[in-house]
């Protein structure tokens, strides 16, 4: 499949009931809701995937939703006192519970009988790692939430330390390779889209920044649906990644295009694949632009390193079913 | 309020907008036009690009009115033109090229059923211009320079108007409907044709006009070294095209059942397909280079091989008594170029033998003219400015070229055109420089779907009609759609979409622009873009 360009119509819909061809980000009255002047890097993933998300939410529910932040660049660079780059009722209490505290707004909406949609936010270690406790409550309550990961792939606001979310091998300010140690442990991690999964939550989706189209179309159909909701965004984030700041889509894109980030949906327990690959390329397309993965490159190369990652890429494929339904094995 | 209280207890609650992230840029992003491939190579310089950005909207007059600022001639050249511009579109490395020909033949179709004129002229000038020959070059010269006000006249030898598109190109390629209907266009802008009219004295001519333009082409034929035995049925091919020109004159022409044409070129596979239309049941294309390197246009060949049409390589023909053609075979080196006999003879049998090795200049008209001289290759020569050595006289098209395509015609016709107008004006032509070319790199092709491109369906039977499949609306829209609008903005919003900054202001009329207050300079929308129109420049 190809990607949509933002002004076309929209990718092939899905099972998803929201009837919209247009996306939204290329709409003229889109809502903007972090506005410019925020103080996030050049090319930041995170801060371009959140508007989406948020013009999407806003579009679909006529503006009727409230938003609650974990703590985390998104969150530090959209706010810096008195500044404030939000258009949309915003609330930011700490970095381990935004769930809860969106658990409470929704309990709060519906208490007071309004139909205010709510959102909670927060990057992977928010919710890989410290929001994680609260975050599985509000999937086992099937709180009235739809939670939105921006995946980093680590702690970016404090500095790039790992977080459960870095992938193998990646070099974070703690996972510095040196010697025969080759940065992040090649076993380690969690997969949060199957967790989330594994609660048996109405709806769970991974989408991706390089992909607005579908990423919007996920946004309109998990906002109206009751219950837990868990989208889980992959964000390139230039610094941290040691990639151009003008590469931040097409990363993301490599990442769907290798396999490493697949794009599905799950709505009631039923998966279904959202984007096949129509060209496939080898994880060293991906990894090798990023200085994170420099150290398996060049003259100390690892080549079980990197066939490790393709591996899993290649799980991914299978598993997910990337190349179609019907492709050979 | 309260001013005096200590920084960070009651700073008003204020927007990010008061923070200018503009200071932070190095890089700028900026829209450019650049000039796609196919633009760059047409020889009359259409601008392809644009037509087809109308015409996938379904304007299909805004398209035609595109097509005409460079060539007067969409219809023909829909039909005859080698359309290079498809050799080198940038979708070639995606799926298959656009096909421009096509399309340029549907609008230029639309137009014609529709009625549709040229805009009127601008005020004369009152200086006159004598045409000589009415060809593709000589015509799109009288167009250009009537459109700049000038009073045209054009001379034409011949009975019929248009040159080798009338009788170079058989009617089953392009139909004489077609022709007329395109030239009367030209008429109606009031453009004199004469026909019938020999220019034999240019001298005196060059009193009672200001500038004389010479699209004499080249009417001569080669008469090729060949040993003719009386009894023998010999025609020219150009000769058979011009006894060909109405059906009625079918009947005079005897070609028999068994036909052979001596020649490599266009003219040599029009001639073959046009015997057997006229009846042939087994005709043969003898030609002394390899199939490789014939000068004729590939797809001809294809179309000349599929009729059942055979074409015997690497010979030359030594002789031909009566019936009998009595050839040479030949060696060839296609990397060196280099042709040897190989002293193997062979025989072929045919009714008649078409040659068709070419043509050259009849310089009668410019012998006793100071200044105007053939140069080498017995073309006539001119200066940069399409001028000859004569003051006032222009030449161009066949006669000047080595490469003689209705084409190239059109682009002389349309050069000299401008040159002529600075010249009677004492104008300078102004030379407008020409932006960089979108090669395949530039474009981020993520963003295209594979689209299968719409062909012409082949002939179902071999016809002295045209075969007539008109493209419905929508398959032009399809079609026209799968052009990547190479360096020129296509308003797919992917910039205004992804900046993270909401630095890419979109304007209530839909265009793009920057907003130098916030953008960051990070560079991803000229990544992003599909075609190429963002340029990333460094601040000053
Ligand atoms: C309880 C607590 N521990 C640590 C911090 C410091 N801190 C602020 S943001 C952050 C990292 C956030 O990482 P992530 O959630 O992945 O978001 P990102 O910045 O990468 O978008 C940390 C460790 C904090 N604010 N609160
Ligand atoms: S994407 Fe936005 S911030 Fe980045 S260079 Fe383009 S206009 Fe500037
Ligand atoms: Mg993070």
């Amino acid at each position: 499949m190809s990607y949509p360009t933002i002004g076309g119509p929209a990718a092939e819909k899905k099972n998803t009931n929201v009837a919209h061809d247009v996306c939204v980000q290329s709409q003229i009255d889109r809502r903007n809701t972090i506005t410019s002047g925020h103080r996030a890097c050049q090319g930041c993933g995170e801060a371009l995937a959140a508007r989406c998300v948020l013009d999407a939410a806003y579009s679909a529910t006529n503006g009727n939703i409230v938003v609650v932040n974990a703590t985390g660049c998104l969150e530090v660079f959209s706010c810096v006192y008195p500044e404030n780059a939000w258009n949309i009722p915003w609330l930011h209490s700490l970095f381990a519970n935004a769930p809860s505290v969106a658990s409470g707004v929704a309990a709060a909406m519906h208490v007071s009988g309004k139909s205010t949609r709510v959102i909670a936010q927060g990057g992977d270690g928010a919710t890989t790692d410290i929001g994680m406790g609260a975050l599985s409550g509000m999937f086992d309550r099937n709180d009235d939430v739809l939670y939105v990961c921006y995946d980093n792939q680590a702690y970016m606001n404090t500095g790039v330390q790992r977080s459960s979310s870095t992938p193998p091998m990646a070099r974070t300010a703690t996972t510095f390779p040196v010697g025969s140690y080759l940065g992040n442990d090649a076993k380690s991690g969690k997969n949060l889209p199957e967790i989330a999964i594994a609660h048996n939550i109405p709806y769970v989706a991974t989408a991706s920044v390089a992909h607005v189209t579908d990423l919007e179309q996920k946004v309109m159909a998990a906002i109206h649906i009751r219950g837990a909701r868990y989208i889980h965004v992959h964000v390139p984030c230039p610094l941290g990644w040691g990639i151009k700041t003008s590469e931040t889509i097409k990363i993301a894109r490599l990442a769907i295009d290798c396999g490493l980030f697949p794009l599905f949906e799950v709505v009631n327990g039923a998966m279904t694949t959202s984007f096949t690959i129509e060209n496939l390329v080898p994880v060293e397309e991906y990894l090798k632009p990023q200085r994170r993965f420099a150290h398996l490159f060049g003259k100390n190369a690892v080549p079980d390193a990197i066939a490790h990652i393709q591996k899993l890429a290649d799980e991914n494929i299978k598993r997910y079913k990337l190349l179609g339904e019907n492709a050979h094995e | 309020m309260n001013k005096n209280y200590p920084f960070a207890t009651v700073l008003a609650a204020t927007t990010s907008l008061r923070n200018k992230t503009g200071s932070w840029r190095t890089m700028c992003p900026h829209y450019v036009n650049l000039m796609p491939p196919c633009n760059a190579v047409c020889p009359a310089g259409e601008n392809v690009q644009q037509w087809l950005s109308f015409a996938q909207k379904g304007h299909f007059r805004q398209a035609w009115n595109v097509i005409v600022q460079n060539n007067p001639f969409p219809a023909i050249m829909g039909r005859i033109c080698y359309h290079t511009c498809e050799k080198v579109c940038n979708r070639l490395h995606l799926d298959e090229a656009v096909n421009i020909n096509l399309l340029e033949r549907a609008i230029g179709d639309i137009a014609i059923s529709h009625g549709w004129k040229f805009e009127s002229v601008i005020p004369a000038t009152g200086k006159k211009v004598l045409i000589v020959g009415s060809g593709p070059s000589g015509l799109a010269a009288s167009y250009f320079l009537r459109k700049l006000g000038h009073e045209v006249e054009i001379k034409e030898a011949h009975a019929l108007v248009g040159g080798m598109m009338r009788y170079g190109v058989p009617r089953f390629r392009l139909p004489d409907s077609i022709i007329d209907a395109e030239i009367r266009r030209i008429t109606d802008l009031g453009v004199k044709i004469s026909c019938n009219s020999r220019v034999g004295n240019l001298k005196s001519e060059m009193n009672k006009f200001d500038a004389i333009y010479l699209s004499i082409g080249a009417s001569k034929p080669t008469k090729p070294d060949v040993e003719v035995r009386p009894g023998s049925t010999i025609i020219d091919a150009v000769d058979l095209f011009k006894r060909l020109t109405n059906e009625q004159s079918h009947s005079s022409v005897e070609l028999g059942k068994r036909v052979a044409v001596y020649g490599g070129g266009n003219t040599a596979i029009d001639a073959a397909r046009m015997a057997l239309r006229l009846g042939a049941e087994k005709v043969n294309i003898i030609y002394r280079r390899t199939l490789n390197s014939m000068p004729a246009h590939e797809m001809e060949i294809h179309e000349a091989l599929s009729e059942g049409i055979k074409i015997l390589c690497l010979r030359t023909i030594k002789s031909v008594d009566h019936k009998e053609i009595l050839m040479e075979k030949m060696n060839y080196d296609e990397e060196s170029g280099i042709l040897t006999k190989s002293g193997e003879e062979e025989t072929v049998t045919a009714d008649s033998v078409i040659f068709a090795i070419g043509q050259f200049v009849d310089d009668s008209i410019i012998k006793n003219i100071d200044g105007i001289a053939m140069a080498d290759g017995g073309i006539i020569g001119v200066n940069e400015c399409m001028m000859t050595g004569a003051r006032g006289i222009f030449a161009g098209g066949d006669a000047i070229s080595a490469k003689r395509t209705a084409t190239i015609a059109i682009a002389h016709g349309k050069k000299s055109a401008h040159y002529i107008d600075a010249y009677l004006s004492g104008k300078e032509v102004e030379q407008k420089q020409k932006p960089d070319i979108v090669n395949f790199k530039k474009l981020n092709t993520n963003y295209y779907p594979k689209i299968p491109r719409i062909n012409l369906l082949p002939a179902a039977s071999i016809s002295l009609e045209e075969r007539t499949v008109a493209l419905t609306e929508k398959e032009i829209i399809v079609e026209s759609s799968r052009c990547l609008s190479c360096g020129n903005c296509f308003h797919c919003y992917n910039c205004y979409g992804y900046c993270p900054e909401n630095a890419i202001k979109k304007l209530p009329d839909g265009s793009l622009e920057v907003d130098l207050n916030y953008c960051k300079g990070c560079g991803i929308c000229a990544v992003e873009c599909p075609c190429g129109a963002i340029k990333m420049m460094q601040e000053k």
